[in-house]
């Protein structure tokens, strides 16, 4: 399973969430498979979509938020676990998908492969934590942990995607903002 | 001992940022400010890191909140990144409560240089720096919630010690 198809079976699943996207490929991949106002796409601020979209949950307690963050992101941002964790939203699920590299930057290998970043959010207080790595699993992963409360996380193994990447992000920031704060507000 | 008129200085910053409608409060302690974060009490939301701490609060912005971020200014040097590459381009306002540690010179070794350039580093990057006097911080948050409002970037009042 490649990011992008992993990416790709989430955000079909996705029903009324938010969806806050990580730095870098998410973003576009995000943007490829399923471009909705629902979409927050951070394109610099890398490590902080975690905390941004824990920011979400703790204000709009109704809403239900979903982070697709990356191995190489959620380990800059490693602080953003124990905050999670504590601070304990109900309504948050934590995405991660772990392909091993910096896929955007050229493939350059990150600590997942001997860091288990499931273990960690478990450590961290998440309430329900799961792993896939084939689309069966993820789907299944996916179905049982978006029944139960949350903070929820999901590490979901892949492997970085082949041939060009899809099309940068073409809204610009301010009308990702603007967008995304309408979709909070009718959420 | 605190003068009586100082004494109340945290309870008066904090009825002045909630007459603004500031109303979702995180970040990371600094002893400068650590009055106003015990007036805060369950109100204030403890961060890892100061740049996460923006990160929280960007995401309480989107959700029609109007948060403020607490710091040390030894934390602006992690928050550049998320300030220049978050805030300032996608055009989310913060208020950020600064510490200002290293204050014309006087204190610990760690804080000397953050403290002669933070006011500068900020400025340079296009956000307004405000420095109250003793007394003067609820004057410094209107003027602060003008910016935030009039032009959706944040700014920054930094507290020296003996301020709150």
């Amino acid at each position: 399973m490649t990011t992008r198809e992993a990416i790709g079976i989430v955000a079909k699943r996705l029903k009324g969430e938010l969806a806050v996207c990580t730095t870098g490929y998410t973003c576009r991949d995000m943007q490829a498979v399923s471009d909705r106002p629902g979409n927050f796409y951070m394109i610099g601020s890398m490590g902080l979509a975690a905390s941004l979209g824990l920011g979400v949950a703790l204000s709009k307690p109704r809403a239900r938020v979903v982070i697709f963050d990356g191995d190489g992101a959620a380990l800059m941002g490693l602080g953003n676990l124990p905050a999670i964790g504590t601070l304990a939203p109900a309504n948050l699920i934590h995405v991660v998908f772990d392909n091993g590299v910096f896929a955007s930057t050229g493939n350059q290998p990150t600590y997942s492969g001997s860091v288990p970043l499931d273990r960690l959010a478990a450590a961290s207080g998440y309430r329900q934590v799961g792993r896939a790595g084939t689309p069966e699993e993820l789907e299944r992963e996916w179905d049982r942990i978006r029944n139960g409360a949350g903070p929820a996380f999901l590490l979901v193994k892949c492997r970085p995607d082949e041939g060009p990447p899809a099309e940068r992000v073409r809204l610009e920031p301010e009308a990702i903002t603007e967008r995304f704060r309408e979709a909070v507000h009718a959420s | 001992m605190k003068a009586p008129e100082q004494a109340q200085a945290p309870r008066l910053l904090l009825e002045a940022l909630r007459s603004r409608g500031f109303d979702f409060f995180c970040g990371v302690a600094d002893s400068t400010i650590a009055s106003l974060i015990s007036e805060l009490g369950e109100d204030y939301l403890s961060a890892t890191r100061e740049d996460l701490a923006v990160g929280m609060a960007s995401g309480a912005y989107l959700s029609g909140r109007r948060p403020v971020v607490l710091m040390q200014n030894s934390g602006l040097g992690y928050c550049l990144n998320a300030l220049t590459s978050l805030n300032l381009i996608y055009k989310i306002p913060l208020l950020l409560i600064v510490g200002y540690r290293g204050y014309q010179g006087k204190d610990a070794p760690e804080h000397l240089v953050m403290g002669a350039h933070c006011e500068a580093l900020l400025r340079e990057v296009g956000i307004p720096v405000f420095v109250p006097e003793a007394g003067q911080a609820a004057e410094a948050v209107a003027e602060a919630a003008a910016v935030l409002r009039g032009q959706k970037i944040p700014a920054a009042l930094f507290i020296r010690p003996g301020v709150l």
